[in-house]
């Protein structure tokens, strides 16, 4: 603590009022100030205690980050100004709110999705104290005694320091993108797990029980490996609105499947509407390992992110879901990209777009496969639902193709809510706005059969109030 | 008190185009009635319309159910007071089972306050199920319809099972079957004349609409019309279908001087 005193370090500004209506009753101890430098970077580095390495991998991504130019592609980013964001608040600091204080409209939202009492006050940021951490206990008890490891990513640099050193930044190097060399420099929380030869996880690990620690952070750096024959479903946010006093997300999520191993990602995710969520999310896969991405993507102002899978030995398969509900004044420019890089190997594409109320949503996907890659055998369908006229949707596929014995389908519709589906509907007595809900839950139900029970069912109801007041 | 549909002097058109030209037609509850007639002679606009598609324009007329005119209603509105139409070609909701949909459809239909719903609304699972299992028994519908998506992958007979067995749950006061046995064979026009039949009661007014009579061979109606352009020009009995069986539409068009548009 006398390490931060010494550098700059702001008192939160208690009057400053939160999207929302939030504010906070108690300071916390200390904020970085707004932007990122060294000295910001250095200060991040001494609250945490990290060890060397980490403070020069920091420092190092800084460079680069400050020497790539502004993204250009995509969405719309010229309003994103990276001076103007806190990149760091130690989450134990974060602010107790009255559960008085909270919204009713947002009450009424936790009451519609079914989320239970404590869960509710975590999410609206009130008490820092959730009863989810005992359960979280437990469960690492158990996963200890069958060697896996699930801790958040700072604890992980302590505790299993040359891990985490052999793996980080591999899979996604600082310099991939603008995105990844901020979250390199600036990262805090995220999870770490490692499952090791053989075991596979019985439940899906989700880092909802773990919403205590630093987890929901802005620039979480997530790091799995699934070792020789190994399982495991990783399940993160949840479908509750994420309110977020900061305007940008930028996360960064490697895997490592190694040879035969199994793993499965999972992603709801439904940020507020001032929210820029550009994030970068890669699986190598090895010998017959199987990746799987299964992401849903609402909220936002804007979304720009493609989890992606580099099938690097034969027999490999990658498995991409991506759902995406744009509304009014969001663009979700979401997708997927495979890199076929052995031979015989294989992956599928879905990717599911919603777009309501001028909203947009873009797919841009990727499908490579690398010179002398036989056999390999790739499938994409694209589906996008367009539900008015302002509305939009637009497609960017792009595929690179080095070797002429492969299999590539490509599939791609809009479809816009028929008025012979809704007359069906509504001739059987649904109103307009239950039959277009159903119509809407109908076309993402590929991804919510996917989704464990309690998030299908909250997803459900999402949709159901995302079409809330949708038809005039 | 039976409620009954009176339709008086309807007249109807698409696209600026008339349709129907002053139709008067009158279905009671426990009444079943065929409108025969030839390919565009209305029938399907007749249909449609009365269940509120919004693509047909009401000219003029009253279409009244139950005392009221329905014809401002929404087709959810009409549906609830208890009218039902089985379309010629429904529509599929894909990613939607037939099991989810008829639970928020019945539902709906019979509203909140009976069957004391829960807190959403809807019919209790257990209760539901048991009266869907039972009236697809009753129909002899494959068990697998439940869970599938609504009328995705549906054979033609299937699809008009389907739309027998929502019949069969939402219980109309009133039900028009569009050309329920269009695009059958003759096993699968039996299944669904025999399934319709097994549904036919005091409560229930059927409108059979077609323009083939094999489908009466199964329910046999009390009273029969004949549609053509946009008029029903006879009404009588049973002796009318076995007339279009022999002699077809033709002397009927003669004696009333309709050119058949189809030719």
């Amino acid at each position: 603590m006398a390490t931060s005193e010494k550098n700059t370090i702001e008192e939160l500004d208690i009057s400053k009022e939160y999207q929302y209506g939030f504010h906070d009753d108690i300071t916390p101890k200390f904020k970085s100030r707004k932007g990122l430098d060294e000295s910001v970077i250095n200060e991040m580095c001494d609250i945490k205690g990290e060890p060397d390495w980490m403070r020069e991998y920091r420092l190092n991504a800084y460079q680069i980050f400050k020497q790539k130019p502004m993204t250009k592609w995509g969405g719309d980013l010229t309003q994103l100004d990276f001076d103007d964001i806190y990149y760091y608040v130690k989450a134990s600091d974060r602010s107790e709110r009255s559960w008085d204080d909270v919204p009713d409209d947002i009450k009424k939202t936790f009451d519609r999705l079914g989320i239970p009492e404590a869960e509710r006050k975590f999410l609206a940021g009130v008490g820092a104290q959730y009863d989810s951490e005992v359960v979280y206990h437990n469960i690492v008890e158990e996963l200890d005694k069958i060697g896996v490891v699930f801790l958040d990513t700072d604890t992980a640099i302590k505790e299993y320091p040359d891990l985490v050193k052999k793996y980080f930044g591999t899979i996604i190097p600082s310099a991939d993108n603008q995105f990844a060399a901020l979250n390199s420099a600036a990262w805090s929380g995220g999870s770490f797990v490692y499952v090791p030869p053989g075991v596979k996880v019985e439940y899906p690990l989700q880092a909802y029980f773990r919403i205590n620690s630093e987890n929901m952070g802005q620039f979480e750096r997530t790091l799995i490996i699934a070792d020789e024959g190994s399982q495991v479903h990783y399940v993160e946010g949840c479908t509750a609105p994420t309110y977020s006093s900061e305007s940008l997300h930028s996360a960064v999520v490697e895997i490592v499947c190694m040879k035969g191993s199994r793993v499965r990602y999972t992603t709801i995710q439904n940020w507020a509407n001032n929210v820029y969520n550009l994030v970068t999310k890669r699986a190598f896969a090895y010998e017959d390992a199987q990746m799987e991405w299964v992401d849903g993507n609402l909220g936002s102002k804007l979304t720009m992110k493609y989890p992606s899978v580099y099938m690097m030995e034969p027999g490999a398969r990658g498995d991409i879901l991506s759902i995406a509900f744009a509304s009014k004044g969001q663009h979700q420019d979401a997708g997927a990209k495979v890199y076929h890089c052995a031979p015989h190997t294989t992956s599928q594409i879905t990717s599911k777009s919603i777009s309501k109320d001028g909203g947009r949503s873009s797919y841009r996907g990727w499908v490579d496969v690398a010179k002398g890659a036989k056999g390999c055998k790739s499938h994409v369908v694209c589906d996008a639902l367009i539900l008015d006229k302002d509305s939009r949707s637009d497609t960017y596929p792009v595929i690179e193709i080095g070797e002429s014995d492969t299999n590539i389908e490509h599939e791609a519709r809009v479809s816009k809510i028929g008025e012979e589906q809704l007359f069906y509907l509504m001739s059987r007595g649904l109103s307009e706005e239950e039959a277009s809900t159903m119509i809407v839950n109908g076309f993402i139900e590929p991804l919510v059969k996917e989704l464990p029970m309690e998030y299908a069912v909250e997803m459900n109801r999402l949709i159901q109030l995302q079409m809330e007041g949708s038809v005039g | 008190m039976s409620k009954d549909l009176v339709i008086k002097d309807l007249h109807i058109s698409v696209q600026g185009e008339p349709i129907i030209k002053g139709l008067n037609l009158s279905v009671k509850q426990g009444e079943i009635h065929a409108l025969m007639g030839p390919n565009g002679s209305g029938k399907s606009t007749l249909a449609n319309s009365l269940m509120g598609h919004p693509l047909y324009e009401i000219d003029s007329g009253e279409v009244i159910f139950d005392g009221a005119d329905v014809l401002d209603l929404e087709p959810n509105e009409r549906a609830k007071l208890g009218l039902f139409l089985a379309f010629q070609y429904p529509t599929t909701i894909p990613g939607v089972s037939l099991a989810n949909f008829l639970r928020l459809a019945v539902s709906a239909v019979r509203g909140k306050s009976e069957n004391g719903s829960g807190n959403d609304g809807l019919i209790p699972m257990r209760e539901f199920r048991r009266e869907l299992r039972d009236k697809m028994k009753q129909l002899g519908v494959d068990d697998s319809f439940a869970r599938r998506y609504l009328n995705d992958g549906f054979s033609g007979g299937e699809k008009k099972r389907a739309e027998i067995l929502q019949l069969a749950m939402l219980e109309p006061k009133i039900a028009i079957l569009d050309e329920t046995d269009s695009g059958l064979d003759i096993d699968a026009v039996r299944i669904v004349g025999e399934s319709v039949s097994s549904l036919i009661g005091p409560d229930l007014g059927v409108l059979i609409i077609t323009h083939y009579p094999r489908l009466l061979d199964y329910i046999r109606p009390e009273f029969v019309h004949i549609l053509l352009d946009g008029r029903i020009v006879e009404s009588g009995g049973w002796e009318l279908t076995q007339m279009l069986e022999t002699e077809g539409y033709e002397p009927i068009r003669e004696k009333h001087g309709i050119t058949d548009k189809e030719e």
